[in-house]
């Protein structure tokens, strides 16, 4: 659906130039949700802006849905922009118009005649969960409901390509997940490709199918989302892995924890997928004499299943813990050693 | 009451200034809107942060920014009185004649339509980048951006802009009736001041407040009505 191939992109400024994007190569299928994680500066916003042509590469080529986009403009870039949705971090309304305008508005753009242009945005007022706010104005909107509007308005023309810039940067957690939930709801029931960029791992986790993390304009990993959190190769993808889990820096409580230990082992158990809903532990416990005190465990929920850690102390004879460990390994548990006391 | 206030007062000859008055103040707004919103537009969509992406002809509107920004400054700076007298031959080739309410016209226009094109293009410079480009994004065209987000996501400061133009307009009026354009200003000079009767001076102040309030009080409201931010 979306192809970049060799795509590079320099800013001339007045300090030199700037490489927002080196050398990127990506592919992105139809019907998938992929998100593209980074922290701010990595080049993220200029990839997706090359997407709808609002940033133009300075080498390289993009096709989009079957087209060459990177070097059309006037009335072709228009008429691929009409078939590409976005929608932005802080929404972008127009505030002069109401809810109902503001969903016609890409409609008007398209040439669609006042009577199907009204019919069509109805149907997405309901898509969205808002039915009776027609005609209100985004000012008398919450943050969630107006990123409501501008996802109706991005599909109004019923595109192939659904970008996100940061959609859901500037909205509340619990408001996060339920504009998260809506759009895997359309990519469910559309089958509609989405481009997610984002610096939260926890969006990424929540509905992308697959990922690319990008770091000072290159993308440094990237593969489907659980393949990713169970073996990350990279050192910010482990950084952004851990702040995709329910406690964000636990380390503290755990230090003090772990030189209480005289003796044992401490590991850290990672387990994806099937694994994770199963009663790995108890079994271990016993088939091996080993002793286990768990010190801190959560588990998180990502489109293909469940991706749980559990920090344990294993304790015992050194060869009985030996044996612990092969049996986790096993039965497919990532074992990482914390702590050789 | 009013006899002792204004005893000199000749009301017949007051009501026909102030529709004088009226006359030059609407007839020259109606015209410094229509230029000064071009203007306003023009400099807007010509700017430095407004033209980076155009690859070709770019020295092209970068030079009709700079002759759009150089006649704003120039015309803005120069006071009016000096600028109706240095533009007696353009009114007198407009117009056909330099005295008369007509005859103001084009010296109000040309004074006033730099000022307001201004204040367009700030209030067209505070929209959010963000709804411009997501209009763009959407595949909207220069016709599009134009008249369906730029003007009316400015709308306000072009209205409340427009409310502050009239004003400076009443008071350029009054300027141009003593170079004999009549109006309040004229009748102000001619049947108060020059000939010491200081209640028609002071009459012709109060019609001219009066007008300024009227102006402000509309302006206002329209400008609250449409606002909906």
């Amino acid at each position: 659906m979306i192809t970049l191939e060799n795509v590079t992109k320099v800013y001339q400024t007045k300090s030199g130039p700037i490489t927002a994007m080196d050398d990127v190569n990506l592919q992105i299928k139809e019907g998938e949700i992929f998100g593209i994680i980074g922290y701010s500066g990595a080049g993220k916003s200029t990839l997706i802006r090359t997407l709808n042509g609002l940033e133009r590469p300075t080498a390289g080529t993009i096709h989009v849905a079957g087209r060459n986009i990177t070097n059309i403009s006037g009335k072709a870039l228009r008429q691929v922009r009409q078939e590409i949705g976005m929608i932005f971090q802080h929404f972008n309304l127009l505030w002069s118009r109401t809810v109902l305008e503001n969903i016609t508005f890409p409609l008007e753009i398209a040439g669609v005649p006042r009577r199907n242009r009204v019919q069509r945005a109805k149907e997405l007022i309901k898509l969205v969960g808002l039915e009776g706010r027609e005609n209100a104005y985004p000012s008398q909107l919450s943050g969630g409901q107006k990123q409501r509007v501008g996802i109706a308005r991005a599909l109004a023309n019923q595109p192939k390509v659904l970008l996100c810039d940061e959609a859901t940067s500037a909205l509340d957690p619990e408001t996060t997940d339920s504009i998260l939930d809506l759009l895997a709801k359309i990519n469910r029931e559309f089958g509609l490709t989405i481009v997610i960029i984002t610096h939260e791992m926890h969006v990424i986790r929540k509905i992308c199918h697959r990922v690319a993390v990008m770091e000072e304009g290159k993308i440094v990993e990237s593969g489907p989302v659980m393949e990713v959190f169970k073996n990350p190769k990279k050192e910010i993808t482990r950084r952004f892995i851990g702040q995709a889990m329910i406690n964000p820096d636990p380390k503290p409580g755990l230090d003090h924890l772990i030189e209480k230990y005289s003796s044992g082992i401490i590991v850290k158990c990672i387990f994806t997928g099937e694994v994770a809903e199963e009663p790995v532990i108890a079994n271990m416990l016993r088939a091996v004499p080993v002793s286990v005190n768990i010190l801190q465990g959560n588990i998180s929920q990502t489109q293909d299943g469940s991706y749980g850690t559990l920090i344990v102390h294993l304790d015992g004879e050194e060869e009985t813990i030996k044996e612990a460990i092969d049996y986790l390994q096993h039965h497919h548990v990532g074992v990482e050693v914390v702590k050789n006391v | 009451m009013f006899e002792i206030l204004f005893p000199n007062l000749d009301l017949v000859k007051a009501w026909m200034k102030t529709k004088e008055t009226l006359y030059m103040t609407g007839v020259s707004l109606i015209f410094v809107f229509i230029f000064g919103l071009i203007i306003g537009l023009l400099l807007f969509l010509t700017s430095e942060e407004n033209t980076r992406h155009i690859r070709h002809f770019r020295w092209f509107v970068k030079g009709v920014h700079w002759a759009l920004a150089s006649f704003v400054n120039i015309f803005r700076s120069i006071p009016f009185v000096l600028l109706i007298v240095l533009l007696l031959p353009v009114t007198k080739s407009i117009v056909g004649s330099m005295i008369g309410k007509e005859a103001a016209i084009p010296a109000l226009v040309i004074g006033t339509a730099p000022f307001y094109a201004r204040m367009v293009e700030i209030g067209l410079r505070e929209i959010d980048k963000g709804v411009i480009e997501a209009a763009k994004a959407m595949g909207a065209g220069l016709g599009t951006l134009i008249f369906k987000v730029l003007i009316p996501e400015a709308s306000p400061a072009i209205v409340s802009g427009l409310t502050v133009t009239a004003i400076a307009l009443v008071g350029s009026t009054a300027i141009a009736g003593i170079i004999g354009a009549g109006g309040l200003g004229d009748f102000a000079y001619l049947d108060g001041f020059l000939q010491n009767k200081n209640d028609v001076t002071l009459f012709a102040t109060l019609v001219i407040l009066l007008i300024v309030f009227i102006i402000q009080f509309i302006g206002d409201k329209i400008t609250k009505t449409i606002d909906k931010r």
